[in-house]
């Protein structure tokens, strides 16, 4: 089939669904409840090896010469490799140009190459009989370090006198390119009005600057990577991986081996929330695999390594200006953001810019956005990539204007909300939006209104925007002869798309949820598939899997055509029945009549426009305890505009995990540094993640605005949620003691601190 | 290379008898030896209750126990609840309730909630949460672990009452 870019303008009034809106049960979820789910850490082959990775003690340091000598002599040791035994990049880096550069980086990332630029960063990996003789292995590698300062703070690594962590690293300054060695490799920057003017306008004007730490995706799976270099010059992957192609990809550029010869199988994923896009492991496996007499080897990372190694967010530094008339309009606002990208360029900070003021209409913007170098680990996506603390540190201005103009502060937001064909800082306009429905919503529930019931506690409120993903799906389906669908598509299911897939299937096909089982295909067997990111599945391979739909459908009325002899106009298909002459038909009857002498199988690839951006309004009510600066959370309501919930008890999963991953955020979640820049928590004991008695019981209420770019409405639910919690909760603590936070997290110590400094410190 | 040792202990109803390094974990041996792969590993060192298993009793971090300590003792896994047809009411009401989402945790969680209902029939919602404080879900939030636990002890104790 050819493939399409959908794009038509889909007509949601007085939709009705018969299984689109209900939660039926996945019955491949048995497997994830016995223990019989296959996950990459599951991984077992037959003579397989094991593999560990030597990292690198030094945040930043000149590799002065690596013996791996001892190391190979070791008995059951097979394979030892470093940076010199990948394939030489020079000429395809400079053939790619600008895209070479983050070739190059990815590489350097994956083993170091002349210089280590962060503590953890892979050095050397060991193939060997038993994971406890690679270990042993890895100490035998003998590494001569020559020293050079590190930098991991990003204001003093975007200093004139800091160390330079890339020689070759020029600005790209909105655009151009600067001539002078440096940090910084980006300035991006949103323009509209004129800001001066606007705050000239103001009755308030408010500025304030806030830090953030560096937070990790904290998935329980650890990234893993199985791999067999057959002597046939196949190379087979098993691996935790949201995108079965980018792993196809990445490795193919990497190792220089044609994406033909690499086969990725998926697997059940442990957690990924976008920290599980790029490839770690996969390289260093494959090339032991091959090193080693092509044995297949497996590689699991420990959580420290995980910590210290895989791509975490951005620590930020952020300046916000903000000002109101005392009607409650906001005459302009200008932000100034710093992320730090890690070793390596590509932080989010675009998406920070581009996301930040995007809930609110404000004629007169200004925006700066600065990607930092800094000695850490390169960032990743994680959950509404770059997201949560820039609308932390805007959302925060907005309830200290409220406060100072005395307006309530979901008035003051539906004062200024955007609405359909309000302007995007992208420039772009909105199409049908739900942010004002997620308010009217929230001052609705009874939480906003419930009074408070003790001393020390408060509520706050905060809004957010994330504009969710679309992207490459493509699906394949073939009718059985009972009637069933077999579908199959290239997304990997991190936590029930299977599900919400069959769905859509079964509601264009008028069968039940049942009636579909939906797989994940390796790269052999279906059409590109882009990653599972950006809340794009349920959106994107939606799409994929209604265009199947429909050609099912016309392929059975073509074929009912033929057997009746009618034109084709009189084999109608509506509500789930075929009407053939005055003939009904359900689509399983048709589908076993039709289906047995000629089987019927049909597939499609999509690159849909129509992305539907989400928006979401929480309330929070916390209490505070002013001897320690503790903060409990006592009661979470999370309204998010999701377009059409698919299957809502999922979409209320997704909403109670990502805002308990902003709780992480907002209280607890911190890279913590020693001077030398060496990573100090690196496990799941010191680095806290939220657990079961630190949150309470979320309530997610579920506004459906639907995308008028889908089929059925959908505009992704999974990230959306993430982004208002730390300003939300920080809005309720300053409702509860009177202090305001400006730094993440605002864990016990820096709040007493505030407490203190407040003089409200209770003697 | 260490020797290995042999060690005799009851896993899941049945004698086993096994050879492993003094160094190994129970973990590693259940999953990479006895190929009991449904206890997941996670982070390996004590933190995240993924590799949760019942030994003598008593709920454990498998990663953090010796495989050479079992010797003479009984460990019940994932496996070893799973009846033979159908499935455990905490197992079913973690599916009614959606309580997984990637599922890397819920064997854990099982372990962790059984072990817990062994002991406390009638828990409240404090006394669940504090108990499932060992097992780390990045997914969910807990809130529907916490409804599908508290569900399974209700149904526990209805039918506990009809058999009396």
């Amino acid at each position: 089939m050819i493939a399409r870019a959908p794009s038509r303008k889909q007509n949601h009034k007085d939709k009705k669904f018969r299984v689109i809106g209900t939660s039926p049960i996945r019955s491949g979820d048995i497997d994830k409840v016995t223990g019989q789910a296959i996950y990459g850490i599951d991984t077992h082959l037959p003579g397989m090896l094991y593999g560990a990775v030597l990292r690198s003690p030094h945040a930043h340091a000149r590799i002065l010469s690596i013996n791996c000598l001892e190391a190979e002599m070791m008995p059951g040791v097979k394979a030892v490799i470093t940076s010199a035994d990948f394939p030489d990049l020079t000429k395809q880096i400079i053939s790619l140009g600008e895209e070479g550069a983050s070739l190059q980086y990815q590489t350097d990332n994956i083993l170091a190459r002349d210089k280590v630029l962060y503590y953890g960063h892979a050095v050397a990996a060991v193939a060997a009989t038993s994971l406890h003789i690679a270990t042993e292995a890895l100490q035998k590698i003998n590494v001569t370090y020559e020293d050079i300062p590190p930098v991991v703070d990003i204001r003093k690594a975007m200093d004139g006198g800091a160390p330079v962590i890339h020689s070759n690293l020029r600005t790209d300054e909105l655009g151009k390119k600067s001539n002078n060695p440096t940090n910084i490799a980006s300035h991006v920057q949103f323009k509209s009005g004129n800001p001066e003017k606007g705050f000239s306008q103001a009755s308030v004007v408010v500025e304030r600057e806030f830090n953030t730490a560096t937070v990790h995706q904290g998935y329980i799976e650890p990234q893993n990577a199985t791999a067999l270099f057959s002597a046939n010059g196949q190379l087979s992957i098993w691996c935790s991986t949201q995108g079965v192609f980018s792993v196809r990809d990445q490795v193919s550029e990497i190792l220089q081996i044609p994406v033909k010869y690499i086969r990725v199988y998926p697997l059940e994923v442990g957690g990924a929330f976008g920290g599980k896009n790029r490839v770690y492991l996969e390289p260093l496996a494959a090339l032991l695999s091959k090193k080693s007499g092509h044995k297949p080897v497996k590689i699991v990372m420990s959580h420290n390594e995980v910590l210290t190694a895989t791509g975490p967010t951005s620590a930020s530094y952020i300046q916000i200006k903000m000002g109101a008339d005392n009607k409650g309009q906001i005459t302009a606002a200008t932000a100034w953001l710093a992320y730090a990208a890690g070793a390596f360029p590509g932080s989010s900070v675009e998406t920070a810019a581009a996301c930040i003021f995007a809930p609110y209409r404000i004629d007169n913007i200004l925006i700066d956005g600065y990607d930092v170098v800094v000695n850490r680990p390169w960032t990743a996506s994680y959950r509404a990539p770059g997201v949560s603390n820039a609308v932390f540190a805007c959302e925060v201005v907005i309830d200290e204007l409220c406060e100072r103009l005395a307006i309530d502060p979901l008035d003051f937001r539906c004062i200024n909300g955007v609405k359909e064909g309000d302007q995007r800082t992208n420039g772009l306009r909105y199409d049908r939006i739900g942010f004002q429905e997620t308010l009217e919503t929230a001052k609705n529930q009874p939480h906003y209104t419930a009074p408070l019931l003790g001393p020390h506690q408060g509520r706050g409120v905060a809004s957010g925007f994330w504009s969710n993903g679309g992207g490459r799906s493509s699906a394949s389906a073939s009718i059985n002869l009972d009637g069933t669908v077999n579908l199959a598509t290239g997304s990997v299911d991190l936590t029930g798309t299977r599900m919400s897939l069959s769905m859509q299937l079964a509601e264009t096909l008028g069968i039940q949820a049942d009636d579909v089982r939906t797989s994940t295909a390796d790269t052999d067997f279906i059409g590109y598939t882009d990653g599972t990111w950006g809340s794009r599945t349920s959106f994107s391979t939606g799409w994929a899997v209604y265009e199947v739909g429909r050609q099912l459908i016309y392929a059975l009325r073509k074929r009912a055509a033929d057997l009746w002899q009618l034109p084709l106009k009189h084999v109608k298909f509506s509500e789930g029945i075929f009407t053939i002459g005055n003939q009904k038909f359900t689509f399983k009857e048709l589908a076993s009549r039709l289906c047995e002498d000629y089987p019927l199988s049909v597939n499609t690839s999509v690159s849909p426009d129509g992305v539907g951006p989400a928006f979401a309004t929480h309330i929070v009510d916390v209490e505070v305890d002013p001897e320690t600066g503790q903060v409990k959370i006592l009661r979470y309501t999370a309204v998010q505009d999701v377009g059409k919930a698919i299957h809502p008890a999922y979409v209320e999963g997704q909403i109670q995990g990502a805002v308990t991953q902003g709780i992480g955020w907002a209280l607890n979640e911190e890279y913590i540094y020693d001077e030398a820049g060496r990573m100090l928590n690196t496990s799941y004991l010191d680095y806290r993640i939220p657990t079961c008695p630190d949150v309470p019981s979320i309530t997610p209420v579920i506004v459906e605005a639907p995308n008028p770019g889908h089929p059925y409405g959908v505009r992704g639910a999974g990230e959306m949620s993430i982004v208002p919690p730390p300003a939300a909760i920080a809005n309720a603590i300053h409702a509860a003691v009177g202090v305001r936070m400006n730094t993440l997290p605002m864990s016990p110590a820096r709040l007493l601190e505030a407490i203190w400094n407040k003089g409200l410190h209770s003697d | 290379m260490p020797s290995k040792i042999p060690v005799n202990a009851i896993i899941n109803n049945e004698l086993i008898q096994f050879y492993c390094e003094p160094r190994q974990s129970l973990l590693e041996v259940l999953r990479d030896d006895l190929n009991l792969t449904g206890t997941k590993q996670g982070c390996n060192n004590g933190n995240c209750g993924a590799c949760s298993v019942i030994l003598d009793g008593m709920l454990v971090n498998s990663c953090l126990v010796l495989a050479v300590e079992i010797e003479g003792k009984s460990v019940t896994t994932i496996e070893g609840i799973t009846p033979k047809e159908g499935l455990h009411i905490l197992q079913q009401k973690f599916l009614e309730h959606n309580a997984q989402q990637c599922g890397i945790c819920a064997p854990g969680f099982i372990m962790a909630a059984k072990a817990l209902l062994d002991r406390n029939p009638d828990p409240t919602e404090e006394q669940v949460r504090r108990w499932l404080a060992g097992n780390l879900c990045r997914c969910t939030g807990y809130v529907k672990i916490v409804q599908a636990v508290l569900d399974a002890a209700s149904c526990l104790r209805n039918s506990t009452q009809v058999e009396r």
